[in-house]
């Protein structure tokens, strides 16, 4: 417990401390002025810093949507029909989960760079959506399930059409599988803004928060209050996100990967 | 009606329809990519183009001590990382299943690491770790430890421990939870049986919980293995595969070569090779769920 805290705490902790504190060897544990100046003044520390939430934002939110376009007919389709290849396909795409994006970089970096696409949103947008869409398949799919077919059936020899039964059985019924899964993958994207952003962009007005602060660990002599400040800043929104509703999400996570 | 309900659950061309856009995003975007990238491994291509080279970067890649030692240390690396995430997510998960106070928070609290962006958790460590200034680091000196400042990501040896304590702070979160989901599903009734039998606590454990919980033990090592093994962003931000090379794991290597130096024929025939341990650990991972579940079905 400890362990998984610490970082935190001591995170949250440093941010409070006038630098000159912090720059205390060894170790001062207690310090007689915390407060919130770091975080007023990382702003000017960080100038580009809004500009970094909102990129993370739109990444995240983009990136989301764009999945979720993709995976509710296939996840619907996984869960309705039987269809040749269905089962190895679904194992195909837990195989997916398993390849680093890392493996992928070079030949993505060379289309991306014959399309100009190098220093954009899209090239964060495009890989990102691609890693997420598996278990994006696998959780809505079971979200699917659990609606009883027999309603579908029933809507439709009482001679409903496929669409109405989408509008008014399926989308009324799966929206808080959606929303879960829609969460899943903002949290997902928002946390993968690491590998694709320092490798496909190096234009700061696109960076998210993870590769823009990274960027000012390697040149400057770190401010470390302001830093742990605007990092506990980024953290902000998907814990927040998360605590609120981390039942479903776990929920969800568990069952998909452990029981199937 | 039986016909016309037949025709509603039977449409294959319209399930394949709705599959396949997402197939073909999957297929232009994974799959081409990684054919590719075998393709690229056999030719000298960097920015200025490229000439088929043969088998000559696997030969130069193989024949050198270097590439032979970051093969060995990836795996120490993962094999200390994934035993202490299991341990420690095994007795994290124990306690959260006991009968404790509090434990919803704790179930709650144990799970940030695993929520938040790994590069930003990692800004985080960075500053625990820092040598003069770092809390560890004060911990040492005042306790005596250490004698004096000491940089944790500096020296090779501290740098390869001070990684895996970093990805395994990471790695443990999921691990508990999923192994709490698994002990919460072992049926009450056998835990009052052994009770009535007069039981202990260990044997309790070891005779009920641990063979319940055996598979997805089983399964989570594969699965946390795996994620081990593609572990990038917790290595590059604490290290960049550093001190001379005292954390450069297969991921990192391939990593430098293409994007660092932009060889991209080097680090395909890298990343080839990462492709090929990842599908032998993909095939066992999806065989033994394949076997799970028949045992499942069956019984």
């Amino acid at each position: 417990m400890t362990f998984i805290l610490l970082p935190f705490v001591e995170m949250f902790y440093a941010s409070l401390r006038p630098l000159d504190h912090l720059f205390r060897s060894p170790y001062q544990f207690y310090s007689d002025d915390l407060s919130f100046w770091a975080y007023r003044e990382m702003w000017n520390t960080v100038p580009m810093l809004p500009r970094y939430i909102f990129n993370s934002f739109f990444l995240a939110s983009v990136t989301s949507i764009v999945t979720l376009l993709f995976v509710i007919p296939a996840a619907y389709s996984y869960a309705r029909f039987r269809f040749p290849f269905k089962n190895s396909s679904l194992y195909i795409l837990l195989a997916i989960n398993m390849f680093s994006g890392a493996v992928l970089l070079i030949p993505l970096y060379k289309v991306l760079r014959t399309f100009g696409l190098l220093n954009t949103y899209q090239a964060m947008i495009v890989p990102g959506v691609a890693f997420l869409i598996p278990t994006a398949i696998w959780l809505l799919k079971s979200y699917f399930e659990k609606i009883p077919i027999d309603l579908e059936e029933a809507a439709f020899v009482d001679g409903a059409s496929r669409v109405q039964i989408l509008r008014h059985i399926i989308a009324p019924l799966s929206t808080p599988g959606l929303v879960v899964v829609g969460i899943y993958a903002f949290i997902g994207s928002y946390a993968q803004q690491f590998l694709f952003a320092i490798t496909f962009n190096q234009k700061k007005e696109y960076m998210p928060i993870p590769s823009g602060l990274y960027e000012f660990i390697g040149y400057t002599t770190v401010k470390w209050n302001e830093m742990m400040a605007a990092s506990l800043v980024g953290i902000a929104p998907v814990l927040i996100i998360f605590l609120f509703l981390q039942k479903y999400i776990v929920a969800g996570l568990t069952s998909g990967a452990v029981k199937n | 009606m039986k016909q016309k309900l037949k025709s509603y659950n039977s449409q294959t061309y319209l399930a394949y329809a709705l599959i396949a856009p997402a197939a073909l995003y999957i297929v232009l975007i994974v799959a081409w990519p990684l054919l590719e990238t075998i393709r690229l491994s056999f030719t000298n291509s960097s920015l200025a183009g490229e000439d088929y080279v043969g088998f000559e970067n696997y030969q130069k890649m193989l024949s050198s001590k270097k590439f032979n030692g970051i093969v060995t240390r990836t795996f120490v690396w993962m094999f200390f990382s994934v035993s202490l995430k299991l341990i420690i997510g095994l007795i994290g998960a124990v306690l959260l299943n006991a009968n404790l106070k509090g434990r919803s928070i704790f179930r709650v609290l144990v799970m940030p690491p695993w929520v938040v962006p790994i590069a930003i958790g990692m800004l985080g460590w960075l500053w625990l770790y820092n040598g003069y200034f770092g809390i560890i680091a004060g911990v040492g000196m005042r306790t005596g430890i250490l004698d004096g400042p000491f940089g944790f990501l500096a020296y090779k040896q501290s740098a390869f421990i001070s990684t895996i304590i970093a990805d395994v702070w990471v790695g443990t979160p999921m691990v508990t939870v999923f192994f709490l989901a698994a002990m919460q599903g072992v049926p009450r009734d056998l835990y009052e049986a052994a009770y009535c039998d007069g039981a202990s606590r260990w044997d309790r454990f070891f005779k009920i919980t641990l063979p319940q919980i055996t598979p997805v033990i089983i399964t989570m090592s594969l699965l946390s293995a795996i994620w081990t093994f593609n572990s990038f962003e917790i290595i590059w931000i604490l290290t960049e595969g550093g001190p001379r090379g005292a954390t450069t794991t297969l991921i990192i290597d391939t990593y430098k070569q293409a994007l660092g130096n932009y060889k991209f024929g080097r680090g395909a025939a890298r990343a080839v090779v990462v492709m090929i341990l990842l599908t032998l650990f993909a095939g066992f991972y999806l065989a033994l769920l394949a076997r799970i579940n028949k045992k499942i079905s069956h019984e």
